[in-house]
């Protein structure tokens, strides 16, 4: 049944190797681009807050998908060119959305993204003030007369002694 | 009553936004480009090295822009289809062959037939970025002002030709 299990699963495997990349050699891209420490340091600065979209879940700067390499490159090259950051990223939104952002602009579509947790947390509060605000009435609080302390205290005292 | 209403339309909905979660295709990103140029450039011809190929020459035309490569085993599930459509000479089918060895490439269409019309080589991959390639197989329906309607992110089904595709290609081809 397990193995059954297995090879129904790796069936499924196709569904999602759209994907693709083509084999290559990451030491021949290294040949090419001998480094310069101060271009490398925003490259990968800049690629840390960029989607590779072949992983999705990775950074640009930890992928090692083809597609991340060659964008790691044209970044690069950006970056040799003299373009800011926000040229820079302004480019890669142009082509491939806002989705390689992993910081999302704050606009129409992303208001419930940005918002929705403060708006949350304001229902929460509310919520709580009604639920406090409920509570008091339930528990209405007296005025304790200084007598009738002292007898609270005694019957408290009381049932203490006969506990004892 | 309203202690079992409450928590129970609470789990409707959270089970309606688990249900619509379902259907999504996080791997389909809405491209940015739909409705803007297709990017210019002017690439070798597979068949042809020393001929150029660029979106240029298609203005006026309806045109499909078919990214592929020798090595995308996708694109091999896709190649049935795209034949079958080439046959019908409902629109031209233009090839992007991206990042491949022109020999491989070569070797494929020999093997499997040639749905497209023209193959450019886009050897690095660079007009695959400015076309926001992330994934072969994908296709982009252009239209006769040069401008990209549709971007299909995967293979090309015989569903989607249907559904989507064609009629999208029919009603460019009424316009200017």
């Amino acid at each position: 049944m397990k193995k059954f299990l297995a090879i129904a699963l790796l069936g499924l495997l196709p569904l999602y190797a759209h994907a693709e990349q083509p084999p290559r050699d990451m030491a021949q891209d290294l040949a090419e681009h001998p480094m310069n420490p101060v271009v490398e340091k925003r490259l990968i600065n800049l690629a840390q807050k960029l989607r590779c979209l072949v992983c999705q879940n990775e950074s640009l700067a930890s992928s090692h998908a083809e597609l991340a390499e060659d964008l790691r490159r044209e970044v690069r090259e950006m970056i040799e060119k003299g373009m800011t950051d926000k040229q820079i990223t302004d480019y890669l939104v142009a082509r491939y959305g806002d989705f390689v952002l992993y910081d999302p602009p704050v606009k129409e579509t992303t208001m419930l993204l940005w918002y929705g947790p403060f708006a949350l947390l304001g229902m929460g509060l509310v919520v709580l003030f009604y639920q406090l605000r409920k509570r008091r009435k339930i528990v209405p609080e007296i005025e304790l007369t200084p007598e009738a302390l002292q007898r609270a205290a005694a019957l408290l005292n009381d049932e203490k002694d006969n506990q004892a | 009553m309203m202690r079992f209403i409450l928590p129970f339309v609470l789990f409707m909905v959270l089970a309606g936004f688990l249900y619509v979660g379902l259907g999504l295709k996080p791997h389909e990103v809405e491209s940015p480009l739909i409705d803007k140029s297709a990017p210019a450039f002017s690439l070798p011809q597979l068949a042809e090295p020393a001929k150029n190929f660029s979106p240029e020459d298609m203005k006026g035309k309806v045109w499909l822009f078919n990214v592929w490569a020798s090595w995308c085993e996708s694109c091999k599930d896709e190649h049935p289809v795209l034949l079958a459509l080439a046959q019908q000479n409902l629109v031209p089918i233009y090839g992007l062959d991206y990042k491949d060895k022109r020999e491989d490439a070569e070797a494929w269409l020999h093997q499997a037939g040639n749905p497209y019309t023209l193959v450019a080589s886009d050897a690095d991959g660079r007009v695959g970025i400015n076309y926001g390639v992330y994934g072969v197989p994908e296709t982009y329906v252009i239209d006769k002002q040069g401008v990209i309607r549709y971007k299909q992110i995967g293979p090309v089904t015989l569903g989607s030709l249907k559904d989507t595709i064609l009629p999208l290609v029919q009603k460019l081809e009424a316009q200017p």
